[in-house]
């Protein structure tokens, strides 16, 4: 049970505040409600790029990082394709300084060239670092253009090419920041040794002043029903072959995300899950085999991945893993796995409560979703689940012209077998 | 109207109080220490293991008995033994270092009385079943095929050979190092490493009269010594006398770079100065080497430096993955960065955010109960006491500018460092 007061600042602020005196640290937390997917087609890459912006100085502050290790602090953030979450953890008697340095970039950056030209090289080195210059590393490069073809999810956060990255100018910076980083667009949490009280008058103090902005209406090419099946089969010079089958499902919101969740977790959570048990121990089809979902607000991806031993043909292990899909399509499962991967959805749950960061972006992500409470109701919504909807779930998705299937063959090369 | 441009003000860090541990010893031998707090009811249990003296004949041997723990038992299956922990949403977790193996149980404690007889079974009865050994041996080589792969992982690889030798820290496992790994090998460790006497048992969370004698009931009188104890001991490190290793990739897009030498280690008195100038150069986000070579050059998307303690030695490194065609503009930078600590006094506005950040970092790592047991292990299997961490506060608040300039001439000689690049130079 995760307690919080909430309270909305007339410039349309959503701030929540979570106290938890065990800690001598704080932590601030701000979601922008704004991600890859909000990007134009022409300039993708854009969400990150900003975020890495977000540190070159704002209008009043020329260095963000400096003043708040000053006090002891440390922050960081990330983009998705659906938001760009800021956070900052600080011993608590400082909590004044992340007030201060958070407010001033949400009133206004310093749009400096000099930290414009220097961050779009940071993130092409970044591009290469994580997506070119790694075996697979280009692997969502591929795969969401296969997987969507109209909805924005089709590029990756990072864009699709280099090249966007290096148009970006500053008069696009400029008007991204007008369009997306306002306070009506925006969730703060403040977590920690706070008082609630303390919260608000800063809050006040520090982020009411700033003008409300223009509302931003979200207005997305939704991604239709799939009725096709889709494959890519690329060659490269990876080490192995390497198969990946990605299924539409539903967004964050849809009534069967949570008996999709846990049908991932029956497929490949732990040890004792289906795809390892029987893929990797028993008939050794694969070294490694995986099956996640991407947990989108819009419609998700549900993503099965594996690497077959040198010995398997690519056509062999897909068909491995159809025959597990088929099983869990055909029949419900047993009881007893079901109250395994519901209690070990609670147990997460409350370990996640051993972490105030944690604590402090998960209510950052319900409010999004509509509302922070959410975040104590997750476990129920699990544990109500039944293997008759995870078996319709199943067949829901598990279709061939519902799946989207990117092969790797490996480029055979001396230097792959040292 | 507020100033904008003023900073608020702010206070130091002074106190940090760590939680420290209630000890006990069990009959057999093995030592529990016991860090009860917190509100969820759960505990994290750890049995720590000393790693048995490496064999450059059997390199891999620690490493794949441990990794291997959960993979079948006289009496349990590997899937049973899965089967068992997931069911009561526990997370079993073996972790292998160069110098402890691990097993961790994460637990809800209402659960306790079913997943610690697993442990016990485990760690009495495992017996690396031939299938799963070669399963074993199969899957680690693919992983080891895409390792290879990556510069970074080729970089750190050649460099801890240099500088650590034919040790366990330098070790840079083959594919023949894998298929050489023998059952009956596997079960002689087994018997002789995991025994009480060389065991540390760690709990942490919330530990109530009931968990402890669970503990005691299960892991004192039904688990023994064997005849032999572990040999713990260690090789001493011998570093290389090459200094310069490149491996060409001509098709890189980046270059991985990762340089240093061996320095002292926890133990010695200049270790925690050293972490401070270690800051300062290269281990936070405003350092001044992401600060040159990321945030105004742009070569790379990160660089950053580091120290290593073991138990025979340390070392200091600098690792980036940088342009290729700025592979050595950024080591050239490197080095210019280098000089500047050796001639120049560090300011004390920098330093004493330095100061502050490293404070703040301390207090801040003692997120919860868990955290303050990784502290303890830090100095405990160092040999060290409580007085390190004051030791250490003192350190980052009182350590000179002057004195960080000696200790820059004293160890960072850039001529004596080991240099390794993957990519292009």
């Amino acid at each position: 049970m995760v307690k919080f007061n909430r309270f909305t600042l007339d410039n349309g602020l959503r701030v929540i505040v979570h106290e938890d005196n065990t800690t001598p640290m704080a932590v601030l937390n701000i979601l922008y409600d704004v991600g890859a997917r909000d990007e134009n087609p022409e300039q993708t890459g854009f969400a990150h790029l900003f975020e890495h912006l977000m540190f070159g100085g704002s209008v009043n502050i020329p260095s963000y990082d400096e003043p708040l290790q000053r006090v002891g602090g440390e922050n960081n953030a990330f983009t998705s394709n659906d938001i760009t979450n800021y956070y900052i953890t600080l011993p608590s008697a400082n909590i004044e300084t992340a007030f201060w340095l958070e407010s001033d970039r949400m009133l206004s950056l310093a749009f400096s060239e000099k930290s414009l030209e220097v961050q779009r090289n940071v993130v092409i080195e970044e591009f290469k670092q994580r997506y070119l210059n790694q075996p697979y590393g280009d692997v969502w490069l591929k795969l969401r253009p296969l997987a969507y073809k109209h909805h924005p999810y089709r590029w990756a956060t990072i864009g699709k090419t280099i090249k966007h990255i290096e148009d970006a100018r500053i008069e696009d910076v400029k008007a991204f920041f007008k369009k997306h980083y306002t306070p009506q667009n925006a969730i703060m949490v403040v977590g920690g040794d706070v008082t609630t009280e303390q919260v608000k008058q800063l809050a006040e103090k520090w982020f009411a002043p700033i003008p409300a902005g223009e509302k931003y209406h979200r207005n997305l090419p939704q991604e239709p029903d799939q009725h096709e099946e889709r494959r890519e089969t690329v060659t490269a010079k990876v080490p192995l072959n390497d198969v990946y089958i990605s299924f539409q499902m539903g967004g964050r919101l849809d009534d069967d995300f949570y008996a999709t969740e846990l049908l991932s977790d029956v497929l490949s959570r732990g040890n004792s899950s289906r795809l390892y048990r029987s893929l990797v121990q028993d008939r050794q089809i694969f070294s490694e085999v995986h099956a996640y979902i991407t947990s989108s607000l819009d419609k998700g991806m549900f993503i099965l991945e594996g690497k077959p031993l040198e010995h398997i043909s690519i056509e062999q292990a897909e068909a491995a893993l159809w025959e597990e899909l088929e099983k869990v399509k055909n029949e419900e499962i047993p009881a007893d796995e079901l109250t395994k991967v519901q209690n070990k959805t609670e147990s997460t749950m409350v370990f996640s409560e051993m972490s105030l960061l944690d604590k402090a972006m998960n209510l950052a992500s319900f409010e999004l979703l509509g509302d922070a409470e959410m975040l104590n109701q997750e476990t129920s919504r699990y544990l109500a689940v039944t293997a008759a909807q995870i078996k319709d779930t199943a067949a829901k998705i598990f279709r061939k012209d519902n799946s989207s299937t990117l092969v790797y063959l490996a480029e055979k090369t001396e230097s792959a077998l040292a | 109207m507020i100033d904008r441009k003023l900073a608020p003000d702010f206070k130091a860090i002074e106190n940090i109080n760590l939680i420290k541990p209630e000890h006990k010893k069990l009959d057999n031998g093995c030592n529990v220490y016991c860090f009860n707090s917190g509100d969820q009811e759960l505990v994290r249990i750890e049995w720590i293991f000393n790693n048995l003296r490496f064999d450059g004949a059997k390199p891999l041997l620690n490493m794949a008995v441990n990794t291997m723990l959960t993979e079948g038992t006289t009496t349990l299956s590997a899937s049973e033994i899965a089967d068992k922990v997931d069911f009561y949403g526990a997370f079993l977790q073996v972790d292998y270092g160069y110098e402890n193996s691990l097993v961790t149980l994460y637990s809800l404690n209402k659960h306790l009385h079913h997943t610690l007889p697993v442990i016990l079974d485990i760690l009495t009865n495992s017996e690396f079943p031939e299938k799963e050994l070669e399963t074993f041996k199969r899957n680690q080589q693919q992983k080891l095929q895409v390792s290879l792969q990556k510069n970074d992982v080729l970089a750190r690889r050649d460099f801890n050979k240099a500088i650590y030798g034919e040790t366990i820290y330098g070790l840079g496992a083959s594919f023949d190092n894998y298929k050489s790994l023998q059952r009956e090998d596997l079960l002689a460790h087994f018997k002789q490493m995991y025994q009480p006497a060389n065991c540390t048992l760690i709990i942490a969370g919330k530990i109530e009269p009931d968990t402890l004698t669970l503990i005691k009931e299960t892991f004192d009188k039904s688990w023994t010594n064997g005849p032999v104890a572990a040999d713990t001991s260690q090789p001493e490190l011998k570093p290389a006398a090459e200094l310069f290793y490149l491996t060409e990739k001509p098709d890189a897009l980046q270059s991985a770079i990762r340089i240093g030498l061996p320095v002292v280690n926890r133990n010695h008195p200049d270790f925690q100065p050293l972490q401070v100038l270690n800051t300062v150069l290269g281990g936070y986000f405003g350092s001044r080497l992401m600060a040159n070579i990321r945030e105004d050059k742009g070569y790379t998307y990160g660089i950053g430096s580091g120290l290593n303690s073991f138990k025979q030695g340390g070392a200091f490194f600098i690792a980036t993955e940088v342009g290729a065609d700025v592979c050595k503009a950024a080591i050239g930078e490197i080095e210019k960065e280098l000089e500047l600590l050796k001639t120049e006094l560090v300011p004390e506005d920098e330093l004493s955010l330095v100061r502050n950040f490293m404070l703040g970092s301390l207090l801040g790592s003692l997120e919860n109960v868990f955290s303050h047991a990784d502290k303890f292990k830090s100095i405990y299997f160092a040999g060290l006491d409580y007085d390190y961490y004051d030791r250490y506060a003192t350190t980052v608040k009182t350590t000179t500018a002057v004195e960080l300039r000696n200790l820059a001439n004293k160890y960072l000689n850039f001529d004596q460092f080991y240099k390794v690049i993957v990519g292009k130079y």
